[in-house]
């Protein structure tokens, strides 16, 4: 039976001068979950979250946390209500004439009778958390982007807020920073236990710290479910959406995006004489999740990154075509090679992985995760081979199938 | 046929627009008035009172102090000169300080804290609302009208009085030094018509005045900054920079007019 949802929209729909930019979206949101609000900009996502806190009104339908609705019930109860949530904006929106402290501080001092003692022990308390012990004193224009955010964490945080609400997060972040809060956001989840929303472009970074992924297109919700789901669900939304925001994220892996990937294999099967061969090499890296729940979200996006690096320094040099098809997985087209040939290539690749590529893709994830932490890792691959005359679809189909474990790895807690 | 009787129909319609968006502005500063000064009265609401009263009230000291010296003491230039030519220099205290205590404290007064604190409330509350922190302030429940709003219009009614009293007082005074310590005009006879000639209700009148005028200056440029971005004619920092203009510009103007209205009720 599917549990009872904390939030709730049915049929809400919303419009600014005329223009509807939330048409009938009816959507589900869980306790203890994190979920991503995934769309192109301008799609009204932001919009949706705001419905959410009561900063917006739908003009039609009605918004339920716990069932109750948010509209049409006295001021008092969406105050009770709204009293769990804490939002925190694209822009940070920290007060630029208070200092980090103070900040934090403020909406403990507005908004309840506590003691200045038991304030100051508890936003000491969240500093130390957010690590931001040295930059209490300082006023938000003294710090960089990264520690706003925080700062803006800690202060949705303050009041110990049951749902928190994340407006594009990582917004004009660098890659690196985009992880870091990314990261930052699933640690604090798992630490405070709150419901966590957000509204990300980070596609599939959020993959890896959302439980559920609700997507906006079209000014509808056309799809709400687990990332592993979205993979699967046909629809113009992900040709739209979520290859090209994908297409954007390659610079994690230096190999080509998926819509390259399509270009050079629809450009490699012209040149083709019907009857020629190619083959195509799926690879999984088993063990991410584990990565990713004990290390933490950059380790994973750095065994990601390693494992990208070493398909690309065996495959690239011989013609290599390769890009991500998955949250884990690797699709390589071999365009020169056939099913023999093929194999003695992946078994060179195997020896040279279980030698030394699996113990740097899992170096790389402890070295941005600590040191302490231990997790086992593996690869699997399967290979098939196609003709310019088959679709592309099966014989991807026929490549996973085979899929075999090609090296495995797993960590001594005082390596 | 149509465009023809548009062409009659559209100043009217121009007109009605304009006059339903004036009323429906000024319903909407009467409101935001009168919620503001309700929550004045709610919990830790003190300390930010102090706190623009410093701002509003004690940081405008220096420049109300200079600009009421000036203006005694070009009061009492060109009434000496006036009032020499009938003899009747002996009047010059009864004119200066009914001058200063009826009509110039409480408009100079409210006219300086306009151009030095009200313009800086506007910029500072439009700057908070275009950069989200009063999104932010609601959606950690702090009320922006309690926190932001009621304790600035609170000051502004308490500030206003104190200030024209000072700025009479400092009027009268200079007033003094032009009329009797430069061009020497006697000074038992100044002092003692500043005395006999201002009444109680004179004073209490210009209370009543700088007391509407605060009202005046700090719901204007208060609502003018809140409602920063609704307005429809720009965006960001240029909205700021507008709505300042136009709250500095509304409330000289009311003053002006309250000034009327108000004298003409109490005369």
């Amino acid at each position: 039976m599917e549990p009872f949802p904390l939030i709730e929209f049915k049929n809400v729909t919303k419009r600014f001068d005329g223009r509807t930019v939330l048409d009938n979206v009816n959507l589900r949101i869980y306790e203890g979950q994190i979920t991503t609000i995934i769309g192109l900009s301008g799609a009204g996502k932001s919009v949706l979250l705001k419905h959410i806190i009561g900063l917006i009104q739908p003009d039609e339908g009605t918004v339920c946390l716990r069932g109750k609705p948010l509209s049409g019930v006295r001021k008092k109860d969406i105050a009770d209500t709204v009293k769990q949530m804490s939002y925190m904006f694209q822009g940070n929106a920290l007060f630029d004439s208070m200092t980090v402290y103070e900040n934090i501080a403020l909406p403990l001092q507005e908004t309840t009778d506590l003691s200045r003692e038991e304030i100051d022990r508890r936003v000491r308390t969240r500093i130390e958390q957010t690590e931001l012990g040295d930059s209490a004193d300082k006023f938000p224009s003294e710090l960089s982007g990264g520690m706003q955010k925080r700062a803006a964490l800690a202060r949705a945080l303050v009041t110990d807020p049951r749902i928190v609400l994340f407006d594009e997060p990582t917004s004009g972040q660098d890659p690196v920073r985009k992880n870091a809060i990314l990261s930052m956001i699933a640690q604090y989840q798992r630490r405070f236990g709150f419901t966590a929303i957000l509204v990300s472009h980070e596609i599939p970074d959020v993959y890896f710290i959302s439980n559920r992924i609700l997507a906006l297109y079209d000014r509808t919700i056309v799809f709400q479910g687990a990332p592993e789901d979205l993979e699967k669900f046909d629809h113009p939304f992900m040709d739209e959406v979520i290859h090209s925001l994908e297409g954007l994220q390659e610079e994690l892996t230096g190999l080509h995006s998926r819509r390259q990937f399509k270009v050079l294999y629809q450009s490699q099967m012209k040149r083709k004489a019907l009857d020629q061969f190619y083959v195509l090499v799926v690879f999984t890296l088993e063990g991410l999740d584990a990565i990713a729940s004990g290390m933490g979200h950059e380790a994973a996006q750095e065994a990601i990154r390693c494992m990208g690096l070493a398909i690309e320094k065996h495959f690239g040099p011989i013609g290599g075509v390769s890009t991500r098809l998955g949250i884990n997985e690797f699709i390589t087209m071999l365009p020169y090679s056939d099913m023999a040939e093929a194999e003695a290539i992946l078994n060179n690749f195997a020896a040279d992985i279980q030698r030394e590529d699996i113990v740097n893709i899992l170096n790389g994830a402890r070295r941005r995760g600590g040191e302490g932490q231990c997790v086992e890792i593996g690869i699997k691959a399967g290979l098939a081979q196609g003709r310019p005359t088959v679709e592309v679809g099966p014989v991807m189909n026929a490549a996973v199938e085979q899929q075999k474990e090609i090296a495995r790895l797993r960590c001594i807690p005082d390596w | 046929m149509r465009r023809l009787l548009m062409l009659f129909t559209e100043p009217f319609a121009f007109l009605g627009r304009g006059t339903i968006q004036y009323v429906g502005s000024m319903g909407a500063s009467a409101i935001f008035l009168v919620l503001a000064l309700l929550k004045a009265f709610r919990k830790k609401q003190l300390p930010k009172i102090v706190q623009q009263l410093y701002y509003i009230g004690a940081r405008s000291t220096l420049i109300i102090l200079l600009v009421g010296l000036f203006t005694g003491m070009v009061l009492g230039l060109q009434s000496y000169h006036a009032l020499v030519q009938f003899g009747a220099q002996g009047a010059l205290g009864t004119l200066v300080a009914l001058s200063l205590v009826r009509e110039l404290g409480p408009v100079l007064t409210a006219i300086m804290i306009t151009a030095r604190a009200g313009s800086a409330t506007t910029a500072e509350i439009g700057s908070l609302r275009i950069s989200e922190q009063i999104d932010a302030l609601d959606t950690m429940r702090v009320d922006p009208l309690r926190y932001l709003i009621s304790p600035r219009i609170t000051a502004s009614i308490i500030s206003f009085p104190l200030l024209t009293a000072v700025f009479d007082i400092i009027g009268i005074l200079g007033g003094y030094i032009s009329g009797v310590l430069l061009l020497g005009a006697n000074a038992g006879t100044y002092l003692y018509r500043v005395q006999a000639s201002v009444e109680m209700k004179d004073i209490t009148d210009g209370f009543i005045k700088a007391i509407v005028f605060a009202v005046i200056v700090s719901t204007v440029c208060c609502f003018e900054g809140y409602f920063t971005h609704m307005r429809t004619d720009s965006h960001g920092a240029k909205a700021v920079g507008l709505s300042t203009t136009s709250a500095v510009v509304l409330s000289c103007v009311l003053i002006l007019i309250a000034d009327y209205v108000v004298t003409s009720i109490l005369i």
